[in-house]
């Protein structure tokens, strides 16, 4: 053995022991309960609660509306979070740390009490169709709560940050002197943007789109309390299947295959990712 | 780029000011580019010379002053529209696209024809010697290769300006003394008129018509290199170019000057004038065993530089004299050193 190949070995020897302790978590709180939970979807050896699954119209159903809404939510969060993210980017730092700060300010309290925030404000009576009816904007209050609306306003905001973060990030390694040198050459601003800026901030857009894609399709708590029970995503079919009809298999089923589709998911983006950057 | 011709391409920058807060970065700069001509900013770092091409590029805006080229004032023209090809630093070329694209990107910015477009890089890269290198991505090519690109770039839409901004600054010595003179060689050839920045006295000196010493937001001299260098307006640009020996005293005859130190030394181009001082003489200037203006020291420091001897001689106390010659002294040896009445150049005022 070489110094070199012996070195090599401590260094690996280094790295399985300080990830250890993370691996054993893992293992333990996550790929454990998971390994149970595939065994209860196919609890006496049959694929019964799959077959249910994936033939039953009404849960092929919720199963689309998941993606569809996942989708809805990733563009709204890209339309908006895109612009902002530009423009934290492309100003001074203390701007920048400002931007960071407001960002991020809406993870110190929990999904629950902002999703119940909400509430106040999207209901008939609520903050936003109050002032809407005062300005005279609108006569009757529109209907923002335990529907597709409410629940889109929602998860865009609990998402919007996961989608800021990783462009913001990009924007920022963006040469500046790249999208002045376009400017000089005689492309207007837009399309120095159109041309520069954009394309060379793809991989963080996919990294966005990829982080807001997947956490969508197993969102629970804001479909549950601003759908009102007209709004139905996998994970509330899930929840009701275990709580109330205490259907452990068929649930570990469901679980199972939104599992399944969100890494096809991901690996899907990923490769779409891919192909546009090289 | 087809065009050889010297186009009317004259730039002309009029009392250009610009400050940052309280700093000032341009204090009323004037100066003038015939058409065709390679004119030199050369100034050390925070001298003002980025500014003053920024402004010319119109990524910075004066706060007084104007900027016209070939007559027409573009001092408040947006940057896309100046016509003006540039090479930055650090090239800026787009990283995420070829060679061939990024040669074509001012043409399509510019409505220019597909086929026609396709012909002009193909043509561009030919002039840069990089044929058959369309395909490849700025991060697959060399520093000199990058440059090229970045070259071509520049030139490809016929602009009637082009500005170099320490293009040669990554390059390792050989590459960058090839590059320097291949810029010139394509300057001339297309007959462009070209504003180079550099803080490098010696590129300068390599390849400008003329130069223009900035330092402190200002042009201290503007000049031919060999009128810049035999020749320097004030102590700052005779110490900025070149290793200069500078003589402080006071006029006590039409020929003679009484140095500080007590020597009295016999030059020309006194011209009549009294008062304190400066006299540059360079180090090649200065002569072992010469006839006239005759200092006795010690040498401290001996340098070989393959071509020459460089000496430096503590003459005094606390004056030393640089000496470049072909004689081989070693350090510790008394020497007389002395130069010509007539290779000593007068700055006037002294301090």
């Amino acid at each position: 053995m070489t110094p070199a190949d012996r070195a090599r070995r401590r260094a690996a020897a280094g790295a399985i022991a300080l990830s250890g302790p993370a691996t054993l978590l893992l293992l333990a709180l996550f790929a454990a309960p998971l390994l149970r939970l595939l065994a209860l979807s196919v609890a006496g050896g049959s694929l019964a609660a799959y077959e249910r699954a994936l033939t039953n119209e009404l849960y092929l159903r919720v199963i689309f509306e998941t993606f569809k809404i996942a989708a809805i939510v990733t563009l709204l969060t890209l339309a908006l979070g895109y612009p902002v993210a530009y423009v934290m980017a492309t100003s001074g730092r203390t701007w920048q740390l400002v931007g960071i700060a407001f960002v991020l300010l809406p993870f110190w309290t929990s999904i629950l009490v902002r999703t119940y925030a909400w509430m106040v404000m999207l209901g008939r009576n609520g903050v936003v169709n109050r002032a809407l009816i005062g300005w005279g904007v609108i006569d009757s209050p529109l209907p923002l709560l335990n529907n597709l609306a409410g629940v889109l306003i929602g998860m865009v905001h609990v998402l919007l940050p996961y989608m800021i973060l990783p462009v913001f990030n990009a924007v920022r390694n963006v040469d500046p002197n790249l999208v002045l040198a376009a400017v000089g050459l005689g492309a207007p601003r837009w399309r120095a943007f159109l041309r520069i800026t954009l394309p060379l901030t793809m991989n963080g857009v996919a990294a966005g789109v990829t982080l807001v894609f997947t956490l969508s399709l197993g969102f629970f708590i804001t479909p549950a309390l601003l759908g009102g029970g007209r709004v139905v995503m996998v994970a509330n079919l899930i929840e009701e299947q275990v709580r109330e009809l205490l259907n452990w298999a068929f649930a570990g089923a469901l679980s199972t295959i939104l599992l399944a589709l969100t890494l096809a998911a991901f690996w899907g983006i990923s490769r779409i990712a891919r192909t546009r950057s090289a | 780029m087809a065009t050889q011709e010297v186009k009317d391409a004259e730039l002309r920058v009029d009392g250009v000011a610009k400050r940052y807060g309280a700093v000032v970065a341009l204090g009323g700069v004037s100066l003038s580019v015939a058409a065709g001509e390679f004119l030199t900013i050369l100034g050390p770092s925070g001298s003002g010379k980025t500014t003053l091409l920024k402004v010319v590029a119109g990524f910075e805006f004066p706060d007084a002053g104007r900027v016209t080229v070939g007559g027409a004032d573009i001092t408040d023209v947006s940057p896309a529209r100046r016509n003006i090809g540039m090479v930055f630093q650090n090239y800026a070329l787009f990283p995420h696209m070829n060679v061939a694209r990024n040669i074509a990107f001012p043409l399509q910015m510019r409505g220019v024809p597909r086929s026609e477009v396709e012909r002009r890089v193909i043509q561009a890269m030919a002039l840069v010697e990089l044929r058959g290198y369309g395909e490849r991505l700025p991060s697959q090519l060399s520093g000199g290769q990058q440059q090229r690109v970045a070259l071509a770039r520049a030139v490809v839409f016929d602009p009637t300006l082009l500005l170099l901004d320490e293009p040669f600054g990554a390059l390792d010595r050989k590459l960058r003394e090839s590059m320097q003179l291949e810029v010139r060689r394509l300057q001339r050839r297309l007959g462009l008129t070209t504003v180079f920045i550099t803080h490098d006295q010696e590129e300068a000196l390599v390849l400008s018509d003329r130069i223009a010493v900035m330092d402190g937001g200002t042009i201290r001299q503007i000049g031919a290199p060999d009128e810049i260098y035999d020749r320097p307006a004030d102590a700052f640009v005779a110490q900025f170019i070149g290793e200069s020996n500078l003589l402080v005293g006071e006029i006590a005859a039409p020929d003679r000057v009484l140095l500080d130190d007590g020597t009295s030394v016999t030059v020309r181009g006194l011209g009549g004038g009294r008062g304190r001082v400066r006299l540059l003489v360079r180090p090649e200037k200065m002569a072992i065993d010469s006839a006239t203006n005759r200092f006795t020291g010690t040498v401290v420091e001996a340098v070989y530089l393959g071509e020459a001897h460089k000496l430096r001689v503590r003459v005094g106390e606390g004056v030393e004299l640089m000496v470049r010659g072909h004689h081989a002294v070693s350090a510790g040896a008394t020497v007389t050193v002395g130069f010509a009445p007539e290779d000593a150049h007068v700055i006037w005022g002294a301090g």
